[in-house]
């Protein structure tokens, strides 16, 4: 059979939504448990998951809270499986007690939340307000999840899949970070068939102590000096977490004047600009992290080594920004563009304020124009 | 020789953290014989909640999770969906059932999940130090109600097996106490009842244990039986509230 059509679309494809996609790619990577409370924008997830998993014969619950969804999936990554909620942020706020109890009992699981504005109810359009709860742990105790920032329909598909075999490989949650315009946009996607990872057996699930010694899922160690222990063997994961698995995508860095970080929908503004000025003498280049944990500190490290200034766009008041200071060091002025509560900046924004912070007219002079063009 | 009392494999040998004169030793020992008497230690998987209960799993040599407060019914219900045949049981105090774990009990109830729960109502939070629990009798002093349980600021002792009672999902809902070897005998009955509803796939179980706990009801174990007897009962009358083999 072909799988290719006139001009190369691959018959594969399927036009989904991100929410969509997200939930698909779950079931692929062998996904079985979906634990879910309706909450807008991440409704069309899992909305898709109750007639898609009794057809694998997975099991769907729509809980009776987020809290109960997220318990759900303590459960199952308990007893073996792979489990996954997905929510937006005021429901993400409400799994907090869930996630910080999955990473103290080392259970694998993912978590989705498609952002919307805060804080409070806020309002249901795209928002990168909750990067501080994602990154910075969210719940109480000293521990990370391991953080995906998809900026497309099929890379919200591609890394839920990687999602799940990151979770098994480290014993971790892993949190896919997206927004209402990843997460309701409609793109051409397609499920790649991917190798089987060699993953480590799940000797400490909870089956049932059969011939075996009992297995124990717990976060408590009253025991004096025993939690100590615990959290540096924690912290020992955490720095091997980061010395592997960081991601991150590079445009145009080399040559670049001035350098963009953005992740998400925002990076996917930048990416306009940075194509944009590549007519022109003055370069933007661009570092779009894809794990925010672990944050991508040494390539922001190393550009900020030979750029004049650094720009931080965000659909927030200022969060990813502070991690990327942190990992520069003061080595070059980075600065900030953000918008709030449900507005998305403009390619046209981002330039202006690019020429407002370069040091001459080298910039005024090229993007100016670049802006008069829009 | 003759062996007539031993302890159950499925009980761990250790010094357990309960005070005196309380109740939790004798239901988790209960569990451990009916584990070993069935042979279904290599099938069953147990809760242990946040409370006096916290450290069961220190106690019972079977696999167990432990769950954030209030949450077993939830925690459960996610280790059923991936073990169908499995024996899964949760055990529970009065605080973390019937308090922050409300939302949990009730739609677990609902869905009729396939579970046991066995929950230990002493009517006051013992882990913290004697604080009202939404079981503890009016006029019932703790140190969250010094002068006793007055309804008019702190509302009313909850009946969990009446409240689960109608609910279309729940299938077997039982009292019973810890007051007397009578007592417990029959505690041990509808522990097995529960167990047995689960494995003939009859939906969900409840028994809720009334269960001395005399250090903070400042009294000694005589007077604690003796209470549960002639003053938790008044409020939280014995017998079997709801059995799927007897509908009415």
């Amino acid at each position: 059979m072909k799988d290719r059509l006139p001009g190369g679309i691959s018959i594969m494809k399927q036009l989904l939504t991100g929410n969509e996609a997200a939930a698909e790619a779950a079931i692929q990577a062998g996904c079985r448990y979906y634990y879910g409370y309706p909450i807008t924008p991440q409704n069309e997830l899992i909305n898709y998951m109750s007639t898609r998993m009794p057809e694998v014969g997975g099991a769907f619950i729509q809980a009776e809270s987020e809290i109960a969804a997220i318990s759900m999936v303590h459960g199952s990554a308990a007893a073996g499986g792979r489990a996954m909620t997905s929510s937006s942020s005021p429901g993400i706020s409400l799994k907090q007690e869930g996630i910080s109890y999955l990473a103290g009992s080392e259970l694998p699981c993912v978590i989705v939340n498609i952002q919307r504005g805060g804080p409070g109810l806020g309002d249901i359009s795209a928002s990168q307000a909750d990067y501080f709860q994602a990154v910075k742990g969210g719940g109480h105790g000293d521990y990370h999840t391991i953080v995906l920032a998809p900026c497309s329909v099929q890379e919200m598909a591609d890394l839920v899949y990687d999602a799940f075999d990151l979770a098994d490989k480290y014993r971790n949650p892993v949190i896919i970070l997206g927004d209402a315009q990843v997460g309701q946009l409609m793109e051409p996607v397609e499920f790649h068939k991917k190798p089987k990872k060699n993953l480590p057996a799940k000797s400490w699930a909870l089956t049932g102590a059969e011939g075996r010694k009992k297995n124990v899922i717990k976060s408590f160690y009253p025991v004096k000096g025993q939690l100590e222990e615990f959290n540096a063997h924690l912290q020992r994961k955490y720095r091997t977490i980061e010395e592997h698995e960081v991601r991150y995508e590079a445009i145009n860095i080399h040559k670049a004047d001035v350098i963009l970080v953005a992740y998400g929908t925002s990076a996917r503004i930048c990416k306009e600009v940075v194509k944009k000025s590549q007519q022109y003498k003055f370069k933007v280049g661009m570092v779009r992290p894809v794990t925010l944990w672990p944050f991508p500190k040494e390539i922001i490290r190393k550009v900020s080594e030979r750029v004049e200034c650094i720009l931080t766009v965000e659909m927030s008041a200022g969060q990813m920004v502070e991690d990327v200071k942190l990992a520069v060091e003061g080595r070059c002025p980075v600065h900030f563009y953000g918008r709030t509560g449900g507005g998305v900046p403009t390619s046209l924004e981002i330039i202006r304020k690019i020429v407002e912070i370069v040091p001459d007219n080298r910039a005024a002079n090229t993007l100016l124009q670049l802006a008069a063009v829009k | 020789m003759h062996t007539i009392y031993e302890k159950p494999k499925s009980f761990i040998d250790t010094p357990t953290h309960f005070c005196p004169g309380c109740g939790h030793g004798i239901v988790l020992r209960m569990i451990a014989e009916i584990i070993d008497a069935w042979g279904i230690r290599g099938k069953t998987i147990g809760l242990a909640p946040v409370g006096c209960a916290v450290l069961a799993y220190n106690y019972l040599d079977i696999d167990m999770c432990e769950a954030a407060h209030g949450r077993p019914p939830a925690v459960a219900t996610g280790i059923k969906r991936v073990h169908p045949d499995h024996v899964v049981f949760a055990y529970q105090g009065d605080g973390d059932l019937a308090a922050i774990g409300t939302a949990e009990i009730i739609h677990a109830a609902n869905r009729g999940e396939n579970i046991t729960f066995i929950f230990v109502n002493n009517a006051v939070y013992g882990m913290t130090s004697g604080q009202m629990a939404p079981t503890t009798l009016l006029r019932q002093k703790t140190v969250t109600t010094p002068s006793g349980r007055d309804p008019i600021n702190s509302g009313h002792p909850i009946r969990v097996c009446e409240l689960l009672a109608v609910l279309d999902g729940s299938s077997y809902l039982e009292r019973v106490s810890l007051s007397s070897p009578e007592n417990i005998r029959k505690t041990k009955k509808a522990i097995e009842k529960g167990f047995k509803t689960q494995m003939e796939k009859k939906g969900f179980s409840l028994i809720e244990i009334l269960s001395p706990c005399p250090i903070y009801w400042r009294m000694d174990a005589n007077e604690a039986m003796k209470y549960i007897d002639e003053e938790m009962t008044r409020t939280f009358p014995l017998g079997v509230v709801k059995d799927w083999e007897h509908k009415n």
